[in-house]
């Protein structure tokens, strides 16, 4: 068993860069990388527009003059997943933990956390957002701030807590019985095997669709945008109806990539850690 | 009822699942310091006997008593039962994501409320008496099946239940494994541990229980001391499943 799940974890480390033992072979990887780069920018820079474009997308200056400004707004962005995410990592864990909920007397609450999730996944984000960032400061509740940036961290909150629900659903799901068994047979609660046992056990497995959902959603932060708040791409916008020219979108791209393509990396070392701590035959 | 309480008292316990009877009005009496052995064909109702024990499965009919106690009435508070009756299971059921250690203070720390350190003492302790000192920071997938058996073991020891279920612990391991668990099953019973176990070793049951119960569909059939079943079987369901077992060469 031990040695079937070696060679496994070994094919799974090596699917992105295939079998690059020997020299010979990371030869060939570079050689092969480098001629087809070269042939697409070839392909690419000899294309009959391609003048036109980088003018209007590659403008180094402006991309100079922008950067700053994009950056700064990025900053809201930031913000606004990271609170976000924060609220919706509770609050979706609340409602997996609602379904799973047994008994006939907790039929409705179960049945709230189905709808619910059926009806946030069905809608839209940008419509979620526009209906709560113009509809919701209407009706003057006292004591709820009405800014369109409350409203639209909340519109994301709501819909990614329902797509995250069911992450964490399947995960707990995920987890034999017998870990339930185990644990109530030593007199520890339901609340208790699920704090202890099982969501631990859940959380672990589904680390990367966790992860796959923080980076949708640090993508749709710039839809609340749509209702008023100036963030990166917004600031974009208005940088580019400034100057007639598209650099400031390539920025604000670069911001995104950025920071989500290290957050996965981090991921991916931690899940690898997490599995060589807990299987047999791993460093100490 | 003898003026002596029993540790454990099973009345006319019914078990279905569905529409398969599991267990068919099961009577067993185990008394202070007994080691009870269940034998019988694999679906015979073994396991589902232990899960009933520990009210892990409820039962549909009978009563349940533990020292006297009725632990199957309906307002019986489940969690202080399983605090008082300890189950080890076949496929051991660690939990992967805690140490060792942390396996065994789980419910000494949260059930029991000890201090931690008081807790960490005590399973150290326990981890010491068994032989796995050593490995109380490893995970339970860094062992061999045999060293995760008698953590599983010591977890549910660390509860000092006064009343162990084991159910066909040894039936996961390799044959080279066996011996370690058994043996601590072995000094377990000599330190008079009240235990039912279920179990398809047939000369561990010889050797170490004062009382072997067959069961056959979801009754027990027979019962007596290890030496009668073994030898002097007086049901032909009885001598049928033993010559099965001898002719495997498990006895």
């Amino acid at each position: 068993m031990s040695v079937g799940a070696e060679t496994g974890r070994g094919d799974r480390r090596s699917r992105i860069l295939g079998d690059l033992r020997g020299a010979r072979n990371i030869g060939i990887a570079l050689t092969s990388t480098v001629v087809f780069f070269a042939i697409v920018a070839v392909v690419i820079v000899n294309s009959a527009g391609w003048p036109e474009v980088r003018k209007a997308f590659f403008d180094r200056t402006l991309f100079g003059n922008s950067f700053p400004e994009v950056g700064h707004a990025f900053l809201l962005n930031i913000r606004i997943f990271c609170i976000a995410e924060a609220l919706i990592l509770v609050f979706a864990l609340a409602l997996a933990v609602l379904r799973g909920l047994p008994g006939p007397v907790l039929f409705p609450f179960r049945l709230l956390a189905v709808l619910y999730t059926d009806l946030f996944r069905g809608i839209p984000t940008i419509l979620v957002i526009y209906i709560l960032g113009f509809g919701a400061p209407a009706l003057q509740l006292s004591g709820v701030p009405s800014s369109p940036l409350f409203w639209g961290v909340t519109a994301l909150v709501l819909v990614y807590s329902a797509y995250v629900a069911e992450v964490y659903r399947a995960g707990i799901e995920s987890v034999h019985p017998s870990q339930e068994a185990a644990s109530r047979s030593l007199g520890l609660s339901r609340a208790q095997t699920l704090r202890y046992v099982i969501v631990p056990q859940a959380v672990r497995r589904v680390i990367p669709p966790l992860l796959n959902d923080f980076i949708g959603l640090q993508k749709d932060s710039a839809l609340v945008a749509l209702i008023g708040p100036i963030e990166a791409f917004r600031q974009s916008q208005i940088d580019v109806a400034a100057t007639f020219n598209y650099t400031p979108y390539m920025a604000t791209a670069l911001l995104f990539i950025l920071l989500t393509i290290p957050l996965a990396r981090l991921t991916d070392w931690l899940i690898a850690r997490d599995r060589r701590r807990q299987s047999a035959g791993g460093p100490r | 009822m003898s003026a002596k309480v029993s540790a454990l008292r099973l009345d006319g316990v019914y078990k279905s699942f569905g529409s398969a009877e599991v267990l068919r009005g099961v009577d067993l009496d185990v008394g202070e310091h007994e080691v009870v052995c269940l034998i019988g064909a694999s679906g015979s109702g073994k396991s589902t006997l232990l899960r009933c024990i520990n009210l892990l499965e409820r039962i549909d009919a009978g009563r349940i008593f533990l020292h006297g106690e009725e632990i199957t009435r309906r307002n019986a508070d489940v969690n202080t039962v399983r605090r008082r009756v300890g189950i080890v299971f076949q496929a051991f059921n660690l939990f992967p994501h805690m140490t060792v250690l942390r396996n065994v203070t789980l419910a000494t720390t949260r059930v029991l409320h000890k201090p931690r350190a008081e807790a960490e003492a005590d399973a150290t302790a326990l981890l010491e008496r068994f032989g796995l000192a050593d490995k109380r920071a490893e995970y339970p997938d860094r062992l061999s099946g045999g060293q995760q058996q008698r953590v599983a073991i010591v977890r549910a020891l660390a509860m000092q239940p006064e009343l162990m279920l084991l159910d066909e612990v040894t039936s996961a391991l390799d044959p080279e494994l066996v011996a370690e668990v058994l043996s601590v099953i072995r000094e377990l019973a000599d330190a008079g541990m009240t235990m039912v176990i279920a179990t398809h070793e047939m000369s561990f049951a010889r050797d170490t229980a004062n009382r072997v119960c067959f069961l056959d569909a979801g009754r027990i059939l027979e019962q007596g001391p290890a030496e009668e079943i073994f030898t002097r079987p007086r049901e032909p369901r009885t001598q049928q499943f033993l010559e099965r077992i001898i002719a495997a060469g498990r006895l």
